[in-house]
């Protein structure tokens, strides 16, 4: 019998070569802990970088984007590139480990084969092993979306993800999805944190004085390294403002350059920003703002196994779900970066042991949950996943769930970018739907809305994702449509993508003036009413045993 | 209906008061139906102006990308000068073009004050505000900044 681990090693074995560094000793070689870890190390300073785990403690398959577009300059700019293009761009041969980890290229087949992502308990393993080799040189650095979007973070309201952090003892975080557990509760967790909560651009809406520190001042081999923290800009719009009534974030941009100049006058030979702006807008501020060496990256979910340069500044993105942990080594020498190198390292968790003290802990978290979470409620013909620009069959599943359990027209499902991925033949448990609808404003609503209203709010979230200007974006996905099928010109400007919206059941064009049933969850609105979103799709489930989502009908244009 | 919104003086307002003299003043002249206000814009920036064409800088508008409450929009608004009694900004207008009434406030400064104040103003829909100041030699410089206003989001 072969086991999982062989057969990983093996088809690796067999994948084609490629001409360069590290990739070729992946696809070269046995997969092994040992060679995902292996790195040449370099210089004094070493940045690890995990990102927008969206609270998922164990290992979870999470199948990346085939459809990421850029817009304006961004445009055929990485990230926005997917699938073959992807692999080509980095020289990753088809259905290598890599292959798997990086596109939804032959995704089903290598998923059996090569298995689940992330777990944080195979983190703490390639920590310990970094900081073993490393010692004092280690920045360990959080950019956020950790303390949410499972149910046992909803349930303890953040603490079990609290807890598992700090057994990994990071050195500073910045926040998004955090904020959704309102002011007092982030108030208190950041008073208890053991580490700085890091926000330059999150203000008291009132006097405008800072809501948390800006930036942290470290020692790493000898060089003084400034981190300073950039929370999600648009956290008030995107999620709901009266969670957080005092607080008001946006990019400010003339800050974050405060913030740099003030770390450099301190004396600062490298100067970090750990970011959950997103990578568009990252990009666009790297080339504005002067003397900032490092951009974490985070909030967009893209991973990308190469910095990405912008004049003088290196971009790091290291996805999400813990499928990744990026490794920067930098010599840091009177003040200037001479040299660096990377390393996007993917957490296989059939390869990379569980930290024992970290497993036990995530154990103890979920023993009194366990047996409702691995309950199983029917199980799915096609592939669920979430992550696509315009659609992704997870949301068709809910979109199905709110048409016939809300007896509605139309659905309307939120653009999230977290959630786990289950392949065809799978389970579904009740952890599956608890890990793409866990949020703290889960009202399923149901209400009337003219035909104008809908093609307003569809163009208000398409320019959310298609302003030409990323600053102007919010770094979601489009909202998901049920019922209704419509085509997107995404080159256009606001107000005029949106066209021939058609009502599914009667095939006749949607009508500005009439009014349609519209169900869907995740309302920004205090006070929304309705079942929660978790036991709509639950429901829905055990109605139909088996399911197979209708698909989204989306035609896009100007790609 | 009145397109201006002046809250309880700021910090930076009583500041402005402390060292000189600035005086805000809410406009009243109304613009009609909405479709009306970008010639409504063009007209009161020329009458401010003393139909000269401003020229984009010195004058400085600081807004939000996107609006986190289009009802109370922060916004602070400077011009770079020496406010001495021989060269300081006289008046600085602010109009928001996409409002069913532009006009949004117009603060007055004398020499010696801080060239510099912030209110809240509210915005009905995605639009451009623009910043117009006045020297006392009688130039004009203009800013401008686009600022989105969103039904509600699915971020994340």
């Amino acid at each position: 019998m072969t086991s999982r681990r062989d057969f990983l090693q093996i088809a690796a074995a067999t994948a084609a070569l490629v001409p360069t560094g590290w990739i070729r000793a992946f696809a070269q070689q046995r997969l092994t802990q040992y060679d995902l870890l292996a790195f040449e190390p370099m210089g004094n300073v070493t940045l690890v970088h995990l990102t927008d785990i969206h609270a998922q403690l164990r290992p979870v398959l999470f199948r990346e984007p085939s459809t990421n577009l850029g817009v304006g300059e961004a445009r055929g700019q990485v990230p926005h590139v997917t699938g073959r293009a992807y692999l080509d761009l980095y020289g990753i041969p088809g259905g290598s480990p890599l292959a798997y980890a990086l596109t939804p290229e032959d995704y089903v087949a290598l998923a059996r084969s090569y298995g689940r992502m992330g777990g944080l308990d195979r983190i703490a393993t390639v920590l310990d092993a970094i900081r073993a080799e490393r010692g004092d040189k280690v920045l360990f650095l959080d950019g956020g979306d950790t303390w949410q979007n499972s149910y046992t973070s909803m349930v303890s309201k953040g603490q079990d993800m609290v807890d598992c952090m700090a057994l990994l003892k990071p050195d500073a975080m910045t926040g998004h999805w955090e904020f959704t557990l309102g002011t007092e509760r982030v108030k208190e967790i950041v008073d208890g944190l053991g580490c700085p909560f890091l926000g330059q651009n999150v203000r008291d809406a009132e006097w405008n004085e800072p809501a948390f520190e800006s930036t942290k001042m470290f020692e790493r081999g000898g060089a003084k390294v400034a981190v300073i923290g950039q929370a999600f800009p648009y956290t008030p719009i995107a999620n709901p403002r009266w969670m957080i009534p005092n607080w008001s974030f946006g990019i400010r941009e003339e800050d974050v350059q405060a913030s740099v100049d003030n770390a450099r006058k301190e004396g600062a030979d490298l100067v970090v920003l750990l970011s959950h702006n997103g990578f568009d807008v990252d990009r666009k501020l790297a080339s504005r703002v002067k003397g900032i060496d490092v951009v974490l990256t985070g909030h967009t979910h893209d991973a990308l196994p190469q910095a990405v340069k912008v004049g003088n500044t290196l971009l790091i993105a290291s996805g999400s779900h813990g499928k990744f942990l990026t490794r920067v080594d930098l010599d840091v020498r009177d003040g200037a970066v001479k040299g660096y190198r990377s390393k996007l390292i993917p957490i296989f968790s059939d390869v990379i042991a569980p930290q024992k003290a970290m497993a036990a802990k995530i154990q103890a978290i979920r023993a009194p949950h366990e047996a409702m979470l691995s309950q199983e409620l029917g199980r799915t013909e096609a592939l669920l996943y979430r992550r696509g620009n315009f659609n992704g069959t997870l949301d068709d599943l809910i979109c199905d769930a709110l048409l016939s359990e809300r007896e509605a027209d139309i659905a309307l499902s939120p653009g999230f970018r977290w959630g786990t991925t289950l392949l065809p033949g799978q389970a579904i448990t009740h952890e599956d739907v608890y890990n793409a609808t866990a949020i703290t404003y889960p009202a399923a609503y149901r209400m009337p809305m003219t035909g104008a209203r809908l093609k307003e709010v569809l163009e208000d979230v398409a320019d959310n994702l298609f302003n030409a200007d990323p600053y102007y974006q919010q770094g979601g996905d489009m909202v998901r449509v049920g019922g209704v099928s419509y085509a997107i010109d995404v080159a256009r400007p606001a107000g005029s993508r949106i066209s021939d919206l058609t009502l599914l059941r009667t095939g006749k064009p949607i009508e500005a003036g009439s009014s349609y049933t519209v169900a869907g969850w995740a309302s920004v609105n205090e006070g929304t009413e309705g079942p929660p979103i978790w036991d709509v799709v639950a429901s829905h489930i055990k109605a139909k045993k088996t399911v197979n989502p209708t698909p989204a009908q989306v035609t896009v244009r100007g790609a | 209906m009145t397109s201006a919104k002046i809250p309880a003086m700021s910090r930076r307002q009583a500041l402005a008061f402390g060292t000189g003299a600035m005086v805000a003043t809410a406009f009243a002249f109304r613009a009609g139906p909405a479709l009306a206000a970008k010639p409504a814009t063009d007209e009161a920036i020329k009458a401010f102006t003393r139909g000269k064409e401003p020229v984009k800088g010195r004058v400085k508008l600081e807004l939000p990308e996107i609006a986190e409450n289009g009802n109370t929009v922060p916004m602070t608004v400077s011009v770079d000068g020496p406010m001495t009694a021989e060269s300081y900004v006289e008046e600085v207008m602010i109009v928001a073009e996409g409002n069913p009434n532009p006009g949004v406030i117009s603060f007055h400064f004398t020499p010696s004050s801080v060239a510099e104040a912030n209110t809240r103003i509210r915005l009905a829909e995605t639009q451009n505000v623009i910043a117009v100041a006045r020297m006392n030699d009688g130039s004009v410089f203009s800013d401008v900044r686009q600022v989105k206003v969103t039904i509600g989001g699915c971020g994340g």
